[in-house]
């Protein structure tokens, strides 16, 4: 594989990700991984830009990074006092860790295997180009009765109760 | 263009971290961040799948955008727990809130 | 666009009223009354309105120019569309409403207005009164979702549903500590069967990749291969379809409280009397009914019950229910409570419905289904009615007596449900003595004029000729012995019930001045007038399943042939064979029904008992050994056994005492987990070492003791450890998975 520009930006953001990802998980203060979570997020978001998925990106930046992540810095300063934590890790945490390795290493056995299998090997091109009109198709689909609309109004409602459901729980009991 | 299987291998190894955060961090907050980092790989995977193999539909958009939806509401509901969690303990240490068992 | 007056998607509306009223009462009406009240009644009137015009459509209505479909078994109304796309498999939701359906749909809507109705009477001065109709309404719903769903997955839903609504209606008098253990209680056990009939479900989704009843029965070479293919586990020559219908039909055991897991259904009745009407009658156990009738092509898949040819899953029925008839009749016989009376004798009505089947009986399995519950839920509400009068005859007596009324059991309390308290209420509430006799009289089967006996009399009509009347099968042949004493037994404690409640002078203060307020307050009217109608249906019924060869009563109403029989069985691929008419298990049904009613009447009815006389079968049964009614009024002691078998060994199990080995269990990883296993080890030699020294001693319970001691380290509360259990798990599974792929 020659290195095209594409694969160099496949690479950086890969790494923004990986890298950022690692430091939410190792990073001794909270508010650090909290702010390493935006970074890696943002790669993720990069990635999605390099499959011509340009809606999600914008929805990544704008909703993940904007909204949980700044929800999330809220939690760690609403509880703060825990944020430099001594002790970053569990007691579990070695076993953990050969956990989430073999997870990792199945995922590949797993990819290796699809990609060398016989029936649909994994295409090193895209089957297809996206349509131009892309994101209007995402738009109709999603209110579209014959497609998503269910699922759609099922979410709304799902996140309506979620944050009616946080709100009643995060508040201040007056009773007590 | 990068072939799929390397779209494959990091959203499998940001889920390998994830579940590393989710098992091993003792701040509760950052286990959320862990679920965040999982999400966000089946997220990868969902749009590279599409990309690749179904380009003509919109299923794999629609259901990264429900993903979307179902982390915001974890991310809210989990926020909200762990602050009333604090409020009446002072922790979010995860190993902390043991007080349902045998 | 979709047409609405089109048939096709009618039965889509049927549950939805409900559905929809249990979130509006709910959400919003909950704080009136009034307003709760005709959210719930409008729901329920509108799907009884919105059934019956399925059930006109397809019986056909000449007045209203509707002519009944062809075939329409096979070309049943519905339609479907596409819920969960799994891949290469999918989940299809839809409605479907064949013959058998049609039935149920005359029967459930009509049995579920009159029980709201009568609601509104009952709870009327009860404080969460709203609350309670928001549950019947969703109780409502997920039974008519249940009856129109045409894939079992749509009807699992239903299923567990209602399971929910029993759990928090039996315990609704949450307050009393037996009524929410009752619920959980409930729960649990049908969780237990529940479990059994998801793995059927999965097993049937994994070998048809389809749960539409309809694509599963009318494809016989599936169903034959099916009944082929070796069952997955459990070898020994059960076949896949085997496998599947025996887990099935465990799913109904525990919904239809047969044996063994008839334990919850008699404690459930600490619940309101309308939810007992519910539960026995509209809802929860027809439901376990109605699916092994539904699920029966399935069941009888490669066996020929009319042929002596036998399915595990059929034989299990007809052991087991016939079992259940006569083990549950026994019990009601020495009950004093009026509604565990009913109980029992709702579990012995299901097992005569589960054996029918067992023995291929399909159509009077399901007459007896649509009959039964159509005059249980009459006798129910008769029950709650007598109760309610009895409180309030409690209440008028406290009046005088300047006693502080308790709503809920004080120390000692006076029991309105025990009929040695009752006696003579026949003159105080008149409208109750007339429905509940006519429901007891079908439940007893009264000869020619009640519903009871023509759908009885079918079951034990074909069992006859199955078994001793010509064919001699074996299992029709139990079934028929059985069914026949617990028939007999149905008779007469169905006498001894009306009799202990009505006949005589009244036994105590609150029955002399037991009453509803008069015949023209609200509660007596909305209490009796449902009971009324449903009087009418009790003894109407059966008049649409007469054998045409009945003498007079065939040539009346089944001119040309049994209609029942015949729109029925069209629900089946092969239209179900008629049976000649037989003279002789007619004659068994008269006998033992006239001859249960009348001893009934010689001890009860005509000498009444006298307050804290012993009851004459005690007396009698007593001659002989007290153990044996010592165990009828204790229910063989099965709560006992499965107390000590199942509960307290749980309970010791997690909670033996002394925490010394605790915490650090797996917390520390693999390595501590052997030592700790290896010390376990030595100290189980260890005190079989001092067992073998001190001779019979207590070295395993102490064993089994340290296990649990061990053992339950694992239940740390700890989240993230749970977590890692789980990921564990799946990495085994997957793993093993996968190498069978790649394999």
């Amino acid at each position: 594989m020659e290195l095209t520009i594409e694969v160099v930006v496949f690479a950086v953001f890969a790494i923004i990700t990986l890298a950022g990802a690692l430091g939410v998980v190792l990073a001794r203060n909270l508010f650090r991984a909290a702010l390493l979570l935006l970074v890696s997020l943002f790669g993720v978001a990069g990635l999605f830009v390099l499959l011509a998925a340009p809606f999600l990106a914008a929805v990544q930046v704008l909703l993940y990074m904007g909204g949980i992540a700044i929800l999330i810095i809220f939690g760690v300063m609403l509880t703060r006092g825990m944020v430099q934590a001594r002790q970053v890790m569990n007691s579990q945490w070695d076993l953990a860790a050969v956990i989430a390795l073999v997870t990792f290493v199945i995922l590949m056995i797993v990819i290796v295997q699809v990609a060398q299998g016989e029936g649909a090997p994994l295409p090193s091109l895209p089957r297809g180009d996206v349509a131009a009109d892309s994101i209007a198709q995402l738009g109709a689909a999603l209110v579209d009765p014959a497609q998503y609309v269910l699922p759609f109004e099922v979410a709304s409602v799902l996140l309506a109760g979620a944050l009616i459901g946080a709100v009643y729980i995060a508040r201040e009991d007056e009773a007590e | 263009m990068i072939p799929l299987w390397m779209f494959l291998v990091v959203g499998a190894a940001l889920f390998a971290i994830g579940v590393f955060g989710v098992l091993a961090r003792r701040n509760a907050i950052a286990i959320l961040m862990s679920i965040e980092l999982m999400l966000n790989a089946v997220n990868i995977n969902l749009v590279a799948f599409w990309r690749y193999l179904t380009p003509e539909t919109m299923s794999g958009q629609a259901f990264a955008i429900f993903v979307f939806v179902v982390a915001v509401a974890e991310a809210a509901v989990g926020l909200a727990l762990i602050v009333a969690i604090y409020r009446r303990r002072q922790s979010v240490v995860a190993e902390d809130m043991n007080v349902l068992k045998w | 666009m979709i047409d609405w007056t089109n048939a096709n998607y009618l039965p889509w509306l049927i549950p939805v009223p409900p559905l929809l009223a249990f979130g509006l009462i709910f959400l919003i009406t909950n704080r009136s009354w009034w307003l709760t009240v005709a959210t719930a009644i409008t729901a329920t009137v509108t799907s009884w309105v919105l059934a019956l015009a399925v059930v006109l459509r397809s019986v056909g209505a000449p007045v209203l120019g509707l002519a009944a479909p062809e075939h329409f078994g096979a070309n049943a109304f519905g339609s479907s569309t596409p819920w969960l796309n799994l891949g290469t498999e999918q989940f299809s939701l839809g409605v479907a409403v064949d013959p058998l359906t049609v039935v149920m749909l005359f029967m459930v809507p009509l049995a579920i207005s009159m029980i709201m109705i009568y609601s509104i009477g009952y709870m009327a001065h009860d404080p969460r009164k709203e609350r309670f109709l928001g549950y019947m309404t969703l109780f409502a719903g997920a039974m008519l979702t249940l009856v129109v769903a045409d894939n079992l997955l749509l009807l699992f839903i239903g299923w567990e549903v209602m399971g929910f609504c029993s759990y928090s209606l039996i315990g609704f008098w949450f307050e009393k500590e037996s009524a929410y253990k009752a619920g959980v209680k409930a729960f649990m056990t049908t969780r237990v069967a529940d479990v059994f009939l998801l793995l059927g479900i999965a097993y049937l989704f994994a070998e048809a990749g389809t749960l539409n009843f309809r694509d599963i029965f009318f494809n016989e070479a599936f169903l034959e291969k099916l009944a082929q293919t070796p069952a997955l586990l459990l070898g020994g020559g059960l076949s896949a379809a085997g496998l599947i219908g025996v887990f099935i039909v465990i799913g109904t055991i525990g919904k239809s409280a047969q044996f063994p897991l008839h334990v919850w259904l008699p404690d459930a009745m600490e619940g309101p009397t309308p939810v007992s009407a519910m539960i026995h009658a509209a809802a929860m156990v027809s439901a376990g009914v109605y699916l092994v009738v539904r699920m029966y092509p399935l069941l009888e898949a490669g066996a020929d019950p009319h042929h002596g040819i036998y399915s595990a899953p059929l034989l299990l029925m007809a052991y087991v229910g016939a079992f259940t008839a006569l083990f549950a009749a026994i019990i009601a016989v020495a009950q004093n409570d009026v509604k565990r009376v009913l109980a029992y004798s709702t579990i012995s009505q299901l097992g005569f419905m589960i054996a029918a089947l067992g023995i291929g009986a399909y159509i009077a399995a399901a007459f007896h289904l649509i009959t039964h519950g159509i005059f249980k839920a009459l006798l129910f509400m008769s029950s709650g009615s007598v109760i309610h009068a009895m409180e309030h005859g409690e209440h008028h007596a406290h009046e005088h007596g300047h006693h502080p009324h308790n709503t809920f059991e004080s120390d000692k309390p006076f029991d309105p449900q025990d009929m040695r308290n009752m006696g003579g209420l026949r003159g105080r509430i008149p409208a109750t003595f007339w429905s509940f006799l006519a429901g007891g009289m079908a439940l007893a089967g009264f000869p020619l004029i009640t519903a009871g006996f023509w759908s009885k009399d079918e079951i034990l009509a074909e069992a006859w000729t199955l078994g001793l009347g010509g064919e001699g099968f074996g299992p029709a042949i139990f079934v028929f012995i059985l069914l026949v004493l617990a028939a007999f037994l149905t008779a007469f404690y169905t006498t001894r019930q009306l009799a202990m409640t009505f006949a005589g002078e009244p036994r105590s203060e609150a029955a002399a001045q037991a009453g509803l307020g008069g015949p023209r307050s609200m509660v007596s009217v909305l209490m009796q007038g449902p009971l009324l109608v449903l009087a009418v249906f009790a003894v109407i019924a059966g008049f649409v399943g007469v054998h045409p060869d009945f003498p007079l009563f065939g040539a009346i109403f089944s001119p040309s042939g049994n209609p029942f029989h015949e729109f029925v069985g069209g629900t089946l691929p092969h239209h179900p064979p008629t049976l000649a008419f037989n003279l002789i298990p007619v004659l068994f049904s008269f006998v033992v029904a006239l001859g249960g009613i009348y001893l009934g009447y010689l001890v009860y009815w005509r000498k009444p008992l006298a307050a804290g006389q012993v009851d004459p079968t005690q007396a009698a049964l007593d001659r002989i050994s007290p153990a044996i009614y010592a165990a009828m009024r204790n229910k063989f002691y099965v709560d006992e056994l499965y107390d000590a078998v199942f509960v307290k060994p749980a309970y010791w199990f997690s909670e033996t005492v002394v925490s010394r080995v605790l915490d650090r269990g797996l917390i520390d990883g693999v390595l501590h987990f052997i030592a700790r296993a290896a010390t376990v080890i030595g100290e189980t030699f260890k005190r079989f070492n001092r067992v073998v020294i001190d001779g019979v001693g207590d070295g395993i319970p102490q064993g089994i003791g340290a296990f649990g001691r061990w053992f339950r380290a694992i239940q740390s509360g700890n989240i993230q450890q749970y977590l890692l259990m789980v990921a564990l798990s799946v990495i085994v599974i997957g793993i093993v998975v996968f190498w069978n792929l790649v394999r």
